[in-house]
């Protein structure tokens, strides 16, 4: 028992080959899938052929509305003769702008709180677990209404840092819930008993041992947050149009929908594929975190 | 003053007690423990599961204990009491001053950290050492330790190293800072037996170069012997003999040592289990019998030992401390023992007279 895996060996193999090959094959399909429609979304001007998401061909004599998936436009066009191909993709930057930004403040200020409380407890824990509980009961819905009515505007800047601040909450309590058990932990004490400074453990010892399960839970909130936008948008309370989003696609294509029911599948299939994979690679993730911490 | 300061005990601890308030009660689990240590030398602390060995150790160095505990007493390091200090102060000590190794060394390195950073990370901020500094410090603190191929173990994370080699790492790092008092809780209880000696001997090595005083704090008395310069048994939060090792195994006065000594042919079972040859268990904390703790399970038992606790006094050799009335091989202690067998005492019943250790030449540890 006195040599484990030879640790020379292990660190030759770069880690990402590491890291693929004990992916089932889903999972593969589904990193694959995110990691394309993020590409695309990021680099939608540069693909060469798209079309511009709101030429509106029919009014220039340039093809027509309610076109079927075929050789000009793959996926067809709406009802306004629009590539759906290219709105779903400028339509992916809303959806997945929104869902960074909820990842993005949940992990940055949720993980950094929930882990900070988690590990010094006492007062601050209960003050901090108040205004998250505060928070948590407040309806989104009506904080959304609120705030774009104040500022009279609904861009994807508003909705992006709403729906960011309405994340921080339940990222705080699964980082508290992770930092409480992690901070009782041998290491940590082990470390104190060698004169390490508070912040240092908290910074050296806790949050990144915090991180992992965060961000496993990151990727299923992700999915929520698609979703949620999705309803946003249906309900037309997302960006305003004719800036594309998946929900706001799915709710223009009701109007025409006994004769052509594409501009509602595509985006709906892009929503679907998405969660699911975040989903999948979440779950994955986490797995993989619990075998290890049972494996130490 | 410093030559009197140099010729003061490095930790003197007296009368130590330690309290966990919980929703049943006040769990007395350290309950007046007075013993000194002289620099450089070593100290055994043994006892079964829940004796307090652990709760004794933590409240010396002040870690740990949670927020529903009182500690009373004092614990002088260097002259000045532990238990009076500041967050801060005491963060001065531990490390560079007090160091501990703890019983599983699964846990005690951080699972993300790579060997190197958990060994130097210290040493840095002491010493302000510059990377390749700090990786010389590194592969020396390893060698010392004799962890085979330092280079290639410092990349190491460590769920990539055998228990014992983490165990070597756990010491590596308790040292780094050359800390004048080491705590080892039940260092080995966690490794195989064959690694148990080796890490066993790398402290008593480490601790004999560096000339740093050792608690060894374990259940198994085999594991002091030859060891430790004293040997405390604890029993039930309280001291029950106290005395030079060596003469602890040539004269073991208490019935609960005799007791430990019995089982140590058995020493194989893992930490935290009630020993198979002491019938019944131990006390419960918060309500502790009000005469000599161990009667309820000590073989020569009396009615004077169930009415008043016996005090820690010196008995012949003056180093060698002993609370129980009728020490093991008096003649009370044979008529007690014969009294309590005829009667049908489980406890007395359960001693194999044929293995009992006797002072005049039986097993020898
Ligand atoms: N935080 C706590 N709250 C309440 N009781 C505690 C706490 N910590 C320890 N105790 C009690 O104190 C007693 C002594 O525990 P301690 O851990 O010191 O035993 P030990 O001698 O180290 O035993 P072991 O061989 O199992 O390590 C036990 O009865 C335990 O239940
Ligand atoms: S003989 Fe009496 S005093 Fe001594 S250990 Fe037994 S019960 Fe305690
Ligand atoms: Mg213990």
């Amino acid at each position: 028992m006195d040599t484990a895996v030879d640790p020379a060996v292990a660190a030759r193999r770069p880690w990402i080959r590491r890291f693929v090959a004990k992916m089932p094959w889903v999972t593969r399909f589904c990193a694959s899938w995110l990691i394309v429609i993020v590409a695309a979304a990021v680099f939608a001007d540069l693909i060469p052929g798209l079309a511009d998401p709101n030429y509106q061909g029919f009014l220039f004599g340039d093809g027509a509305t309610n076109e079927g998936p075929g050789l000009s436009h793959f996926l067809g066009t709406d009802n306004n003769s629009r590539d759906i191909l290219a709105r779903i993709v400028y339509g992916a930057r809303v959806s997945l702008t929104v869902a960074l930004a909820a990842v993005f403040m949940g992990v940055v200020f949720g993980g950094f709180f929930g882990s900070l409380v988690g590990f010094v407890r006492g007062k601050t824990d209960s003050t901090v677990m108040a205004v998250v509980d505060v928070i948590l009961a407040f309806p989104g819905l009506v904080l959304l209404l609120t705030v774009v009515t104040l500022l009279g505007r609904r861009d994807l800047v508003v909705i992006a840092t709403v729906i960011g601040f309405l994340s921080i909450p339940p990222y705080t309590r699964v980082a508290r819930a992770n930092a409480l058990s992690i901070s009782r932990r041998e290491f940590v004490t082990a470390a104190r008993a060698i004169g390490t400074k508070k912040r240092t453990i908290l910074f050296r010892e806790v949050i990144p041992n915090v991180l992992p399960t965060l961000l496993a839970y990151a990727m299923v909130n992700a999915a929520v947050i698609i979703l949620l936008e999705g309803a946003l948008a249906f309900l037309g309370l997302s960006v305003e149009p004719p800036t594309s989003s998946w929900g706001t696609m799915v709710n223009a294509s009701r109007v025409d929908l006994q004769i052509n029911v594409w501009p509602a599948i595509w985006p709906s299939l892009a929503l679907v594929f998405t969660v699911y994979s975040l989903n999948n690679v979440g779950d994955w993730l986490r797995r993989l975190r619990s075998v290890r911490s049972a494996a130490l | 003053m410093p030559d009197n300061v140099a010729n003061s005990p490095l930790l003197e601890v007296d009368d130590l007690r330690t309290t966990f308030t919980i929703p049943t009660g006040d769990v007395k689990a350290v309950r007046g423990v007075s013993f000194t240590l002289d620099r450089g030398r070593t100290l055994g602390i043994v006892g079964e599961s829940g004796s307090g060995k652990t709760v004794l150790a933590r409240s010396i160095m002040r870690l740990n204990l949670g927020t529903n505990v009182t500690t009373t007493g004092t614990a002088a390091f260097d002259g000045n009491d532990v238990l009076t200090r500041s967050p801060s102060e005491m963060r001065q000590l531990w490390g560079s001053e007090m160091a501990m190794v703890f019983q599983d060394p699964m846990t005690s390195l951080n699972p993300l950290v790579r060997v190197q950073r958990q060994v130097t990370e210290h040493l840095c901020r002491h010493l302000n050492l510059n990377r390749s500094e700090a990786r010389q410090a590194a592969v020396d603190l390893l060698r010392e330790v004799r962890i085979p191929d330092p280079d290639t173990r410092l990349r190491s994370f460590p769920h990539e190293l055998s228990g014992g080699m983490r165990q070597r790492v756990c010491i590596a790092v308790a040292l780094a800072c050359e800390p004048s008092l080491l705590f080892a809780d039940e260092p080995t209880t966690a490794l195989d037996v064959t690694v148990q000696h080796q890490i066993l001997n790398l402290l008593s090595r480490e601790q004999a170069d560096r000339e740093m005083a050792m608690v060894l704090v374990t259940h198994d008395l085999g594991v002091v012997a030859g060891r430790t310069d004293d040997t405390m048994v604890m029993y039930a939060g309280t001291v029950a003999e106290y005395a030079p090792t060596v003469s602890l195994f040539a004269d073991m006065r208490h019935p609960y040592s005799e007791a430990l000594m019995r089982s140590i042919p058995l020493t194989s079972f893992p930490s935290h289990t009630r020993l198979a040859a002491i019938t019944g268990r131990p006390p419960d904390l918060i309500d502790p019998p009000t005469g000599c703790a161990f009667s309820p399970r000590c073989p020569y038992v009396q009615d004077h030992c169930v009415n008043e606790a016996p005090p820690l006094v010196e008995i012949d050799d003056p180093a060698h401390r002993l609370a129980c009335w009728t020490p093991v091989g008096s003649p009370e202690a044979l008529t007690a023992f014969e009294k309590n067998l005829a009667a049908g005492l489980p406890q007395a019943v359960a001693v194999d007279v044929s293995t009992t250790w006797s002072p005049t030449g039986g097993v020898d540890g």
